[in-house]
């Protein structure tokens, strides 16, 4: 292991300049329930280390006068729980980030590292994909935001340019009549990367008729999907049988799994449209609970 | 020896455990705790082949970095004949172990050690390790036990020679073994119902939390010191003495707290490596395993792999079973075939038997021990086929169990007859429970299954020092991973009539106690235990004489009761009981010290019987299996320490759960260990359990002072077969394999749906 440079700057500027004038690797420092893994195992060797939770603007989770979120890219998972209205909006987005380590690492897990880790089976994506969240991105060509879907581009490759970092999210306000849900299937109860997951976030009219649904599977690809034919298949339904089947259906069509010591392809194919079709009716019953 | 007292002070309760608050605390030293001033860090070179030829190693490059004090190789250790030597109870070939702790001819597994390093950090022997250059001619590998055996597999080693039959060139089959009772085609001819099945199990690690890690300190004069984590310190003495051509005098083995071993532990893999690299630098050296070195270099046991036959008449009498079990034994020969044919069917009172086994060389780590060794995967299939054969017959599966269980008087098929055991009472238990008539919902099932182990005793040796203030030290020798410390101190308490916290169990050193065979077998508490009642004994007569010199009577006029001497009769004359300390406080002016002592070979081991009941849910959809309730009930013997004794039996269970359902090892093409951590390798985590129910049974062991039997492996020979009958309860599905997992449950479910779907 070579020295690491260590930095933990309070300011988004300082935070810019110092990635964007690093001579070797460089990472962010969120909550480290990765980094720091990877650190030991020797997986990476990193020249520089920026700790980015010293600014502010990262550290904040706040909803704003419309109903939307800002949620800061270090912001921890045990943090989120203590604000009681962001947990009744978007209990998916809650309950994937929830699946996001062991009860310490919940102390510090966050939604910047779970994406920019750019893991295909990383649980909190495809409830932020299904809820419509942007990240906000600071770098030395000034700021941009981008569908969180766009981050990850490969597995452990994101779509960053040299200097810049995800400062914090943007999610919408919580449609009336939306409802979203997060499901992941691991052998285990806990301490396990998911095998297959599913986001799914709909919206219900007066009827119970499903008038907009985005679906998203993680571990199925290089990257977590966002699953146009499966929202398609459920649009306009109520969800009965039919249009679970045909979700169903929709989702397995568009996985492209590999085998690997967590599922095989049969397994994880066939696993993701029953995942789907179970995501899809707690979602409608949050929905329609509202 | 029993029946002398039946209502204790002190045994059976529920003691504060002597080593709990510094465990609590953090003060207790683990293997990797130790150090020592000068101390230089080992780092060990592992083949990333499967099986491979090695044609030359150059360690110039790493020899030559700065910071780096030596590097072993094969070449630092003497060769060693292919003979079985014994070493205590365990018989050990030390040409494999050579060849095992250090990669001589061949690498022949994943993870196999192949050179050593001593540096003055951690870094530099990394570092040292990229610059050693190995030639090796890759060979094709080997992993899967039936595949091993068939003609034309990849060939370990050219020169093994199978015991126990022909081989008509060269082979993987280290050993072929037979146990016949009876004549199983006449009880064949006897059966109106004749099942035969096929079953494998999975290769599983013992899963210890604390990776294996020793430091080693050789002196000028030749004398070694070595401190490491361990089930036996004569053990690693033993044969780091042979391996590095030492005598066993030199060497003083200090075993550290231990992080769990289950079988694991009672092996060598660090401290020869250490020892010969401390020797070569004249530096202590430390050596940790990583956890991915404990996966791809330590452990596991067997994978299996069988065929069972079993026929019964219409009325539930089992009359015949015959059985062909293979096993893995790892890179060299080894593995625990033979108790895996002794336990199959120990429960059952069969007149005809016949097991054949096979001990199959394959390339991963050499097997070791693991809670019951090999008797958890011949009972998976054994306790299945049962189950299926009790479905056939329409009996409930556990009246069929009790229809045909071993009892006083039952000759076992693998030779001796049983005394007074108590896999009876399992059953009567388990019926009488309130779980087994407990309502199930939709998707859930219940399974039962039971299991046998011998338990064993062996060569104790232990010392009970009365102390000048009148409280006592128990020094003996043996690591406890159990709770034996608890439990001898218990017994010592009972014995010698004072208070539990007036005595002070201690684990010895090996030049500070007799020799004691290592901590497994389960035998510390039944077979130390005994040594350690008798050296108590021996402390009581010692007091009870030197209170006939104080009150100058006889000494056969001074009996022991409740913790003093009194007078045997008023003939003796009319004293005044005194007590342990009184005596202690005049011993310098009565003869010295007070020190018990004992050491034995101790035989007249009770065997052990489960029975366990499984509650189980499973997701139609997805595979996943869900365990509701589990009720583990066992014949203890006695039950020393009763919260030790539920945690045994509990741990057994997780551990059986575990290997039931998602324990395997995942190799690639290359046969590269892939799940080489915690993560992919799935032992269950807390969250997967619901807390294990214990029923503990007591038929006392006649041949020990307090009924013990020994308690730590029956529990994990059960789950695998009741977690599998749970499923097929739940599902109609039957799973001939191991583990149980998600994607090959799912597709069990949908093979069996398919016919349906036709329909």
């Amino acid at each position: 292991m070579q020295s690491v440079q260590f930095e933990a700057p309070g300011t988004v500027e300082q935070a810019v300049a110092l990635l964007a004038g690093a001579t070797g690797d460089a990472r962010v420092l969120a909550g480290g329930t990765d980094l720091l893994v990877q650190l030991r195992s020797h997986l990476v060797d990193p020249a520089l280390v920026v700790d980015i939770k010293h600014i502010e603007e990262t550290r904040t989770l706040v909803r704003n006068a419309d109903g939307s979120y800002t949620i800061g890219s270090a912001v921890a998972g045990a943090e989120a729980h203590e604000n009681a209205q962001f947990v009744a909006d978007w209990p998916g987005v809650m309950e994937a980030w929830d699946l996001i380590g062991s009860t310490q690492i919940q102390g510090r897990a966050s939604l910047g590292g779970n994406l920019c880790n750019a893991s295909p089976a990383a649980d909190s994506v495809p409830a932020m994909i299904v809820a419509g969240m942007t990240a906000n991105i600071a770098g030395p060509g000034g700021r941009r935001s981008v569908p969180v879907g766009e981050v990850p581009v490969a597995p452990g490759r994101t779509s960053l340019a040299n200097g810049e970092f995800v400062v914090s999210f943007t999610l919408p306000a919580r449609p009336a009549g939306g409802g979203d849900a997060y499901l992941r299937l691991i052998p285990r109860t806990e301490m396990d990367i998911a095998v297959v997951g599913c986001g799914v976030a709909l919206v219900l009219d007066g009827g119970g008729t499903v008038t907009s649904a985005r679906v998203s599977l993680g571990a199925v690809a290089p990257t977590v999907l966002l699953v146009e034919d499966a929202a398609r298949a459920i649009i306009g339904t109520t969800l009965d049988d039919d249009a679970l089947a045909a979700l169903d259906a929709a989702c397995q069509a568009a996985c492209s799994p590999i085998n690997d010591k967590r599922g095989t392809i049969v397994y994880r194919t066939q696993v993701a449209g029953v995942l789907a079709r179970r995501a899809a009716r707690i979602a409608a019953e949050r929905a329609g609970s509202r | 020896m029993t029946g002398e007292k039946t209502e204790f002070k002190w045994v059976g309760t529920r003691a504060i455990r002597p080593d709990g608050h510094d465990k609590v605390t953090g003060r207790a030293k683990f293997g990797s705790d130790f150090a020592l001033p000068g101390m230089l860090q080992g780092r060990v070179l592992r083949s990333p082949h499967a099986h491979a030829r090695i044609r030359s190693i150059d360690t110039s490059a790493a020899e030559a970095l700065p910071g780096v004090k030596g590097v072993i190789t094969s070449a630092d250790f003497a060769d060693q004949s292919s003979e079985l030597a014994a070493a205590g109870e365990a018989l050990v070939n030390y040409r494999d172990m050579v060849r095992n702790v250090m990669a001589r001819e061949k690498a022949l597994y994943d993870g196999h050690a192949v050179a050593a390093v001593a540096a003055t950090s951690a870094e530099i022997a990394e570092a040292a390790l990229e610059l050693i250059s190995v030639d090796y001619e890759v060979l094709d590998h080997v992993i899967d036990v039936d595949l091993a055996m068939e003609p034309g597999a990849p060939i370990l080693d050219e020169e093994l020679e199978p015991a126990g039959m022909e081989a008509s060139g060269p082979t993987n089959i280290a050993k072929r073994v037979d146990f016949d009772l009876g004549d199983v085609e006449e009880g064949f001819a006897k059966a109106e119902v004749v099942l035969e099945r096929s079953y494998t199990t999975a290769a599983v690690h013992q899963g210890y939390i604390e990776p294996h890690a020793a430091v080693a300190s050789v002196s000028e004069d030749g004398q070694a010191q070595i401190w490491c984590c361990t089930q036996g310190q004569f053990m690693v003495r033993a044969y780091t003495a042979r391996l590095c051509g030492m005598e066993t005098s030199q060497i003083r083995v200090t075993p550290s707290e231990i992080g769990g071993g289950f079988g694991g532990k009672t092996v060598v893999y660090l401290e020869p490596l250490a020892t010969a690299l401390s020797r070569k630098t004249g530096r202590p050296v430390k050596m940790i395993m990583s956890r991915e070195e404990v996966f791809r270099a330590s452990g596991p046991t067997s994978a299996g792999s069988m065929t069972y036959r079993i026929g019964a008449t219409r009325d539930g009498v089992i009359t015949a079973f015959e059985g062909t079990i293979r096993l893995e034994a790892g890179a060299f020969p080894g593995s625990p075939v033979q108790p895996a044919c002794m336990c199959a069917v120990a429960p059952y009172d069969i007149k005809n038997v016949r097991l054949t086994g096979y001990d199959v060389v394959v390339n991963r780590p050499k097997v070791a021990a693991y809670r019951a060794p090999g008797a958890p995967i011949s009972a998976f299939g054994a306790e299945s086929i049962i189950d299926e054969l009790a479905k056939e017959l329409g009996f409930d599966p556990l009246q069929l169990r009790l229809k045909n269980a071993a009892k006083q008087g039952t000759k076992a098929a693998y030779g001796p007859t049983f005394r007074r055991i108590g896999f009876e009472e399992t059953v009567e238990e388990a019926v009488a429970s309130e779980h087994y008539s407990a309502p199930l919902g939709p998707n859930q099932g219940r399974g039962v299954a039971s299991g046998f182990w011998f338990n064993i005793g062996g060569e104790s040796a232990a010392t009970v020092n009365i102390t000048e203030d009148g409280t006592a030290v128990v020094v003996s020798g043996n690591p406890d991973i159990g709770g034996s410390r608890a439990s001898l101190a218990l017994m010592a308490a009972e014995e010698l009539g004072i208070d539990y916290s007036k005595v002070r169990p201690i684990v010895g050193d090996t030049s500070s106690v007799g020799y004691n065979f290592l901590t497994g077998g389960s035998r510390v508490t039944f077979a130390t235990g005994l040594a350690v009642v008798e050296a108590a004994r021996d402390a009581v007569r010692q007091l009870c004489e030197r209170a006939a010199k104080i009150w100058e009577v006889e000494s056969d006029g001074v009996i022991w009761r409740d913790g003093h001497a009194v007078p045997a009769s008023s003939n003796v004359g009319d004293f005044e009981p005194l007590s342990l300390a009184d005596i202690a406080g005049q011993s310098p002016k009565t003869g010295g010290p007070i020190c018990g002592h004992n050491a034995q070979n101790v035989q007249g081991a009770g065997p052990g019987f489960a029975t366990h009941i499984c509650d189980v849910e499973v997701d139609p959809e997805t595979g996943r299996v869900t365990i509701l309730r589990y009720t583990a009930v066992q014949d203890v013997g006695r039950a020393i320490h009763p919260s030790y004794v539920e945690g045994q039996i509990q741990g057994g269970a997780v551990q059986g759960i575990g290997w039931a359902l998602n324990e395997e090892y995942i190799y690639n093409e290359r046969g590269q260990l892939e799940n080489p951590g915690f993560l992919d390798y799935r032992i269950p985590v807390a969250s997967d359990l619901p807390m294990i129910e214990t029923v503990v049974v007591e038929v006392p062991n006649d041949r020990h002072p307090y009924g013990v039997r020994g308690v730590g492996e029956v529990p994990i020979v059960p789950p695998m077969a009741a977690v599998a009958n749970a499923i097929e309860n739940a599902t109609g599905v039957r799973m001939e394999h191991l583990p149980m997992s998600p994607p090959r449950l799912l597709a069990a479910l949908d093979a069996a749906r398919l016919p349906e779907a036709a329909e």
